[in-house]
């Protein structure tokens, strides 16, 4: 149909991988999109540029660089609606604040419904959406055909395309570019980005985190915030801290590159497969969530059958299209599928975790308000409702259904 | 593709089996005197291990019975699969991966 499109060319210089000092303003951890925009935005908006981030292994190496690059806003529930309509409005002016070009490509999001429960969550959620300003609209089969003639909305298929909520605002961004585009931000404004430093441990006062043992030597902090997706509770229980977070291999995966077919994001939570084609014509697809804990970064095979058979049934075209590679990622899911924001319960200690298996689209908008509840000491009030007190006082905010199935 | 031996049936397939989480989680001995604390505790946190793991599997397409097993979270490796009311197995040391 249309041309491939070019890729623009990155800028000259992104950023230089800096020597640890031995003490810092603010210490995150974990060099992925979220610990990145953070220390971004905490030298940008709120003039804290003795900032570290720490990463383990390489600059977005993690979930970063393997997930499925969508982003919308149109949650459930007004908590969530918030921060990621936040966000969204901020990947809407990313390229122009950052200076270079994410790839964010504002191509509407459909979310399938396939039978009668669906087709009322759908609608539902439409009207919450529209209700908290996000654009949202229920769309007939109709109308999903014309918008995607290559998807099987025929009446003779297993799960027959109903109609779908769709968010024009919606869209994908190029992750890495992402990464790379805020890493440039922060060592710009005097952020030190340090690859290859892993957190071993903490260094407390009392109740108080006052730095981290890390395998490069011990750097000093005067706040830690911890961004480390999969690994948090690991990293938490070495503060005595248990985080109600499980964690699970999230697969995905693409094909070769194929000429453009898709110009939609495509997500189906009932046949479980959700599918955009990137700019280079990678068709990718994201599948579900292993039932069991694991951190292998790898996920079992028949999860990936089952996300093909999905996306054959409804994208018949695909049969002829080759899996290039599959890979996973460790993400760290809530009870109510929604992050933890806000205090450790201990002084100067930050927590930004179990965004499970939906954090990118995020990523503007979390590392805005965490960077604000750091340098205030005091949730932004987008992550008050995220606190990990909750879980105590029972006010969860359940986005399993209209979201948490597939992100 | 996870293999996984059933304690009853035998060496079977992962798609054969659900998963339970921790296990030897027990409900509280005295409901009634748990503050929100702790009720929270019970209901919302388990274990996360990175490494050797105690957890519980269904057999859900065959024998249809919980039973445990210890496995390894980053290698997928099993070490021991054991009835509900059998001796807990001892935690193997750690692998060299």
């Amino acid at each position: 149909m249309n041309e491939p499109e070019r890729l623009p060319d990155l800028p000259d210089f992104l950023w230089a991988d800096a020597e640890p000092k031995s003490s810092y303003d603010v210490v995150i951890i974990g060099g992925g999109g979220h610990g990145l925009a953070t220390a971004y935005y905490l030298a940008k908006n709120h003039g804290i540029t003795n900032v570290a981030v720490l990463e383990r292994g390489w600059l977005a190496g993690g979930n970063m660089a393997r997930n499925t690059t969508i982003i919308r806003s149109n949650y459930l529930w007004d908590e969530s609606a918030a921060i990621y309509e936040h966000s969204l409005k901020l990947w809407e002016g990313l390229e122009d604040d950052l200076g270079c070009e994410v790839l964010f490509s504002q191509r509407g999001v459909l979310n399938l419904a396939h039978n009668l429960g669906d087709v009322r969550e759908a609608k539902r959620r439409v009207n919450a959406n529209q209700l908290n300003g996000v654009d949202a609209e229920w769309l007939t089969t109709e109308e999903v055909r014309k918008l995607v003639p290559i998807l099987n909305a025929s009446d003779d298929v297993r799960y027959p395309v109903w109609g779908a909520t769709f968010q024009p605002r919606a869209g994908i961004a190029k992750h890495d570019w992402v990464a790379w585009g805020y890493a440039r931000g922060a060592h710009a404004l005097g952020v030190d980005i340090v690859q290859g430093c892993e957190v071993l441990d903490f260094v407390t006062d009392g109740n108080r985190v006052v730095g981290v043992e890390t395998n490069r030597g011990r750097i000093n902090a005067g706040r830690t915030a911890l961004c480390a997706a999969g690994h948090s509770s690991v990293l938490a229980a070495k503060l005595g801290v248990r985080l109600p977070v499980q964690s699970h291999p999230l697969q995905a995966l693409v094909s070769e590159l194929l000429d453009q077919v898709l110009d939609t994001v495509v997500m189906s939570n009932t046949v479980h497969v959700y599918v955009s084609q990137a700019h280079k014509g990678e068709l990718v697809m994201g599948a579900g969530i292993d039932s069991y804990i694991g951190y292998g970064q790898r996920g079992s095979f028949p999860v990936i059958e089952h996300q093909m058979a999905a996306a054959i049934e409804l994208f018949p075209i695909f049969a002829r299209a080759h899996v290039l590679r599959t890979w996973a990622g460790i993400v760290d899911v809530c009870p109510d599928a929604s992050p933890i924001v806000g205090h450790l319960p201990l002084d100067n200690a930050f927590v930004n975790c179990g965004w499970g298996t939906g954090g990118f689209k995020a990523t503007p908008g979390i590392g805005w308000v965490y960077a604000d509840t750091i340098a205030h000491d005091r949730p932004h009030e987008l992550v008050e409702p995220f606190a990990l007190t909750r879980f105590e006082h029972g006010s969860l905010i359940d986005e399993h259904g209209a979201a948490a199935v597939a992100h | 593709m996870l293999s996984i031996c059933c304690p009853w049936c035998g060496w079977r397939d992962e798609l054969e089996f659900s998963y339970g989480g921790q296990a030897h989680v027990t409900y509280p001995a005295n409901p009634a005197g748990l503050d929100d604390a702790a009720w929270s505790e019970y209901i919302f946190f388990r274990d996360n291990t990175l490494g050797w793991f105690r957890e519980r599997w269904f057999h859900a397409t065959g024998c249809r019975t919980w039973f445990n097993a210890i496995r390894h979270t980053v290698t997928n490796e099993f070490a021991a699969f054991y009835r509900p009311g059998d001796p807990v197995p001892e935690m193997p040391a750690e692998v060299v991966r």
